[in-house]
């Protein structure tokens, strides 16, 4: 069969996929940047062309830096904690212990959970007059007074941190668990005759083969942190006093609560963008870690 | 061998019961909420366990008796079950020629790739358009707009799922079956889609996860009973000014029962790929 054919016929199977994308992902990108140069609004008027307007006006806002910071310190400090707690999940299930099989299986159940059912839960547990974190720590004398974790400035992001890393860090474990059995038995024995304490043995022996997957879970889970929605409105909407709002829910904002479609389609790419150079910056890290390690 | 102690041995179990004590504390505080009494979830110093267990709310919530709770919940439910179902077939039948197409002709695999850096895309990006879009084709507040939007979300990851399926089926056994004579559409129907069963059902359990989970699209695009998903109608229920705490609760446990029981059930499938996504890369 001729490889022309063979070409064609391919591309015949995908074109149904390319239309649908087209589309639904196509059309509305290159439309959100037409939208970006306008002033229009979300009903109504089509709008003027304004130039770069909506870029200088939302770059130099403060509202925007804000954001930017508090999504910013949101993604680095969950997916840090996220990564730690998910290796060392992973380091005792990789143990041996009676019950680690159904440990490993109740490692599924955060991740299955759905993120506005566990943003609900966590609401609930966060809640300032019935709420069950309230309980504990007065009952356990390490608070005198009920507090409102989510409505309190000061604490009201820490507390969503808390509740994402519980959601995501199962995710990280499992990975890294995955990657943890494919180490040769042969290989730890060897740094044991070779006399490698327990610190050395997880640098040099184990890391190199956990560096590729987790580099891999890091990127995506940086790049879901950053475009971070749903468990957010769901517990805070961006509140107390927009200390916990990131730039998704500006987005939101911005285009839908206030309509102005036009200035929330430039916030939206320039998030974008950051997600963008962000991946692409993670994909050649990647890439050298990868590299290095094999 | 390793030799381990007795201290080593204590250590680990301790840890094996931290991490237990973690995973199951919210979700079995979830479930004991929802069938506590509302005295005992109002009471100072909380009541930890239900004097008597409740289920009434349960039974509340899946009633379909008209203006009540159950009303909004059940519709909700079935929404939710409409559009997952739909979106999820739909993305199956655009992934399964694509991925096969891409899996056997590397040449085109760069259109995939584009495909699937749309993933980097925020929602935020394509929501204005696909609002006005949906408004102008009157399919805001709509089942099947959802659905066509959830295509977004469900196209790229399925069909990189049946592109990586399809590679593990060798091309040998397509060529030795038309070698016999069999045209390009008897060999995949008889020989490659069979063998490609178990990621097609892979496929679609994480598709429909992927619907059953989505928030944004569903807050943006539906108003009412309509349409409105589970997501959107807990959202509204955790955010509205109802009392009964345990209400809630009982829409959580009943919205997460239906992914967590795919979630072990899958288990295995889980964690392979999820291996050869991140080994892979």
């Amino acid at each position: 069969m001729s490889s022309t054919w063979m070409t064609t016929r391919a591309w015949l199977l995908m074109l149904p996929l390319l239309v649908v994308m087209v589309a639904v992902i196509g059309w509305p990108l290159v439309d959100t940047v037409r939208l970006s140069f306008t002033d229009a609004k979300l009903v109504g008027t089509a709008g003027n062309f304004v130039g770069f307007d909506n870029y200088t006006n939302m770059l130099s806002s403060s509202n925007f830096s804000r954001t930017l910071v508090t999504t910013t310190l949101f993604a680095v400090i969950s997916v840090a904690a996220e990564m730690v707690i998910g290796v060392l999940a992973a380091l005792l299930l990789n143990q041996q212990f009676h019950g680690r099989a159904i440990l490993r299986a109740l490692m599924i159940l955060p991740w299955a959970l759905p993120t506005v059912v566990n943003a609900t839960l966590w609401r609930l547990i966060y809640n300032p007059e019935y709420g069950a974190l309230n309980a504990a720590l007065t009952q356990l004398h390490l608070i005198d007074a009920y507090r409102s974790w989510l409505g309190e400035p000061g604490t009201a992001l820490a507390a969503l941190i808390v509740a994402d890393c519980w959601k995501n860090f199962p995710l990280v474990a499992l990975i890294a668990l995955a990657a943890l059995q494919a180490v040769p038995r042969d290989i730890t024995a060897a740094s044991l005759v070779d006399g490698a304490g327990p610190f050395n043995r997880f640098r040099f022996v184990i890391l190199p083969y956990l560096a590729g997957p987790l580099m891999v879970a890091l990127v995506l889970r940086t790049i879901e942190a950053f475009k971070v929605f749903d468990i957010i409105w769901v517990m805070t909407r961006g509140g107390p006093a927009n200390t916990t709002r990131t730039l998704s829910i500006l987005v939101y904002q911005e285009a839908f609560s206030f309509q102005r479609a036009g200035s929330g389609a430039s916030l939206a790419l320039i998030v974008t963008l950051l997600v963008t150079v962000l991946a692409v910056a993670y994909a050649a890290l990647v890439r050298k870690t990868a590299g290095s390690a094999a | 061998m390793e030799r381990k102690s007795l201290a080593f041995t204590v250590f680990i179990y301790a840890c094996a019961l931290l991490l237990a004590a973690i995973i199951l504390a919210p979700i079995a505080w979830l479930f004991i909420m929802s069938i506590s009494p509302a005295a005992d979830l109002a009471a100072k110093p909380l009541r930890w366990w239900p004097q008597a267990a409740d289920f009434s709310r349960y039974q509340q919530l899946l009633s379909t008796a008209e203006n009540s709770a159950g009303a909004a919940f059940t519709s909700s439910l079935r929404n939710s079950l409409e559009i997952a179902g739909m979106a999820t077939l739909a993305a199956l039948a655009l992934a399964i020629p694509a991925g096969w197409a891409v899996s056997r002709t590397p040449a085109i695999g760069w259109s995939l790739s584009m495909v699937i850096a749309t993933y980097m895309l925020p929602p935020v990006a394509l929501a204005v358009p696909l609002y006005m879009g949906l408004s102008h084709l009157g399919l805001l507040n709509n089942v099947f707009g959802l659905a066509l939007v959830y295509l977004t979300i469900l196209a790229p990851f399925t069909t990189w799922l049946m592109k990586s399926g399809f590679d593990s089926i060798p091309r040998e056994i397509e060529a030795a079956a038309m070698i016999d004579g069999a045209g390009l559409f008897q060999t995949l129907r008889i020989i490659t889609l069979p063998l490609a069963a178990p990621v097609m059902a892979t496929s679609a359990l994480f598709a429909v996860l992927l619907a059953w989970d989505e928030f944004f699209y569903a807050l943006l695009f539906t108003s009412d009973q309509r349409a409105k998903t589970l997501t959107v109608a807990i959202a509204d229920l955790a955010g509205g000014r109802v009392s009964d705490y345990g209400l809630i609760a009982t829409a959580g446990v009943l919205a997460a029962l239906p992914p967590v029981l795919i979630g072990l059930v899958m288990q295995r499938a889980l964690i392979s790929g999820l291996t050869s996504g991140g080994v892979k890369g």
